[in-house]
């Protein structure tokens, strides 16, 4: 494996009120150069949190990292001072946040904010910072430059935000790329065209993207590897192929059933499991309230990831007995 | 060619919302008298100098033959004790007004934004120390701390307006801060982070910009008070000094001569009257154009 971009080991808490919550743990996650590799969860299973631990970005308190470590280029991010981050952040590693709608400042347009993210990276003058952006603007494919910098981010459409946003994010020649479900909150067409463009401008500027997605529909059609995350931990993991042909972990069944299919079908509901987490007591499987499989080894011991061929990994216990009990998961076409 | 469009539009957009607002302000029939007369009271205060029939009253010039004249063709306002045309007087008056007006209120501001921006973008430990200072000295009345200070200082123009930006900053802070506090956890910011901005340039590109506009409003309406406060404190005696042609201190000198010539106290107190006044009209009308929630369009 590359190692890129890698985490070990990595433990976020939360502490609040009443006690600790471990929200991420994470035993490793390694990115390649030039991949896209997706992280898929629901909402709460520490997607974006994960997110803004890479950059450093958690408020802490209540955020703590207690353990492990994130390698990036053989750099170790977590023992950098903040002053070091800065210099990462943006010109090195970028981020693209959830919601279009709000992460734009209301009151400039967007072609200043450009020009000002351009400007105070490198230290060039107004006129070129101007030019540098407009190529920005036309680098995300939108038409008419010159009058879109122009726009407040009201008066743009969240796929134009989006688009505006990506600029942004790559003006300062970032390597590495971690969008935070960049097609939130925009409907199926705008979000085909982000998508495409996000592989799009992989290819051309060939970006490591680590992208984070609620829908494994989205993160099938982009990435080459994928990782599935569940209350902070990654249940399973390997190439889109093999987890989506091969699902062994009833979590990523339960997130395959749930994507509506073409030909008519509906949902699956009944193999879907809509219910929520119950905390189960430490040292348990942590799906195991939910599981539909669950059997008295789950309550025993917490699975960890295990190899089940290729670079398939998986964490459950009933995934090595005979390749996967309650079938396969239906993905067709 | 794309180019010269983008140079060229990047100005349209403000020229364009300062239509908007004085559209918005001349909407209301008071704003739209107080917008034009404080648009004349700023015309005065420029050209005044070279406009007053007397120049040379606006000083020290005596002229004992024409003392306490009442208002006449030749003395609009009258004369004071010393023989000096009032209405000369009164005019240049409100140029050292505005000016000390403005001055003390800019002055609050640049004290007051920094500071209340860094409480609210931060937090923690820094916010708490500069919230209790401020604390502090809204403890104080304003116009008290004012004189204490000018007291303090020495009694002149410039002391005074030093001392009136001093007790005005922790309003602006309070108001800043208020709105940083929102900011910080919008959007935006953490956008801003993720690229490696650094903190100084989201507090005064990111969080200064989104909640300048309350502060805007606060500071129109202040410059109203401000100019009571520097006319009271004139008229104390620890503001402007001897001959300088200031409202406040005028009124006070003309105490003297209050049963006999009228019109010597009158004058300059219209003046503070009508300021004061139209100032606080457009700072109303200011806060609802900027205020969505009472602006009707």
């Amino acid at each position: 494996m590359g190692g890129y971009f890698e985490i070990k080991n990595l433990k976020v808490d939360f502490k609040t009120f009443d006690g600790g919550k471990n929200v991420i743990n994470i035993d490793n996650l390694s990115l390649d150069k030039g991949e896209t590799f997706g992280i898929v969860g629901e909402s709460g299973a520490g997607k974006t949190v994960l997110a803004l631990a890479i950059l450093r970005l958690l408020f802490s308190p209540p955020a703590f990292v207690r353990d492990g470590s994130i390698l990036f280029e053989g750099e170790e991010l977590l023992k950098k001072t903040e002053r070091d981050m800065q210099k990462i952040r943006g010109r090195r590693i970028s981020m693209i946040f959830q919601d279009p709608m709000s992460t734009l400042n209301p009151v400039f347009t967007v072609g200043e904010q450009i020009v000002r993210v351009l400007r105070s990276k490198n230290r060039v003058s107004r006129k070129k910072a101007v030019k540098e952006a407009l190529e920005m603007i036309d680098m995300v494919k939108l038409p008419d430059a010159g009058r879109i910098m122009n726009k407040y981010p009201h008066e743009l459409s969240g796929g134009q935000r989006q688009r505006i946003v990506i600029a942004i994010a790559l003006s300062c020649g970032a390597e590495m790329l971690i969008a935070d479900e960049p097609t939130r909150n925009l409907d199926v067409t705008i979000q085909a065209g982000i998508l495409k463009l996000i592989a799009e401008l992989q290819k051309e500027l060939g970006v490591t993207v680590l992208f984070i997605a609620n829908n494994l529909g989205l993160v099938s059609a982009t990435c080459e590897k994928i990782a599935i995350l569940h209350s902070g931990r990654i249940v399973e993991t390997g190439t889109v192929r093999e987890v989506l042909k091969d699902p062994r972990h009833p979590y990523t069944r339960t997130l395959i059933n749930a994507i509506p299919k073409n030909r008519g079908q509906r949902v699956n509901v009944e193999k879907v499991s809509f219910k929520e987490d119950k905390s189960v007591c430490e040292g348990w499987c942590r799906y195991y309230s939910r599981c539909t499989e669950k059997q008295d080894i789950c309550r025993m011991q917490g699975p960890v990831l295990r190899p089940v061929g290729g670079m398939h990994m998986t964490a459950c216990h009933l995934a090595l007995k005979g390749g996967g009990i309650g079938g396969k998961g239906n993905i067709e076409g | 060619m794309t180019k010269n469009i983008g140079i060229l539009n990047s100005v349209k957009p403000r020229i364009k919302e300062i239509r908007l607002s004085l559209y918005l302000l001349s909407r209301n029939r008071l704003t739209r008298l107080s917008l034009v007369v404080v648009i004349l009271l700023i015309l005065v205060a420029i050209v005044s100098p070279y406009i007053v029939p007397y120049p040379e009253h606006i000083e020290t010039e005596a002229n004992p033959r024409d003392k306490l004249l009442p208002p006449s063709g030749k003395y609009v306002f009258g004369t004071d004790e010393l023989g000096r045309d009032i209405f000369s007087r009164v005019l240049y008056g409100t140029r050292i007004s505005l000016q000390t007006a403005l001055v003390a209120v800019g002055l609050a501001l640049v004290i007051g934004i920094p500071l209340g921006a860094v409480a609210g973008a931060t937090g923690g430990i820094v916010d708490e120390i500069i919230m209790r200072i401020t604390d502090i000295f809204l403890s104080f009345p304003p116009l008290l701390l004012a004189i204490a200070i000018a007291a303090f200082l020495g009694p002149s123009l410039e002391n005074a307006m030093i001392a009136i930006a001093i007790s005005w900053w922790p309003w602006y802070t309070r108001i800043i801060r208020g709105q940083a506090v929102s900011i910080r956890e919008r959007q935006f910011v953490k956008a801003a982070r993720a690229i490696g901005t650094s903190p100084v340039r989201i507090i005064f590109g990111h969080t200064v910009p989104n909640c300048i506009a309350p502060v805007i409003v606060q500071a129109s309406m202040d410059i109203g008070g401000v100019i009571l406060t520097i006319a009271s404190l004139s008229f104390l005696g620890l503001g402007a000094q001897a001959p300088t042609p200031e409202w406040g201190l005028m009124v006070s000198t003309s105490r003297n001569y209050f049963l006999n010539a009228w019109w010597y106290s009158i004058f300059p107190g219209l003046a503070i009257f009508v300021t004061v006044l139209v100032f606080n009209l457009l700072g109303d009308g200011m806060r609802e154009i900027l205020d969505p929630k009472t602006r009707k369009i």
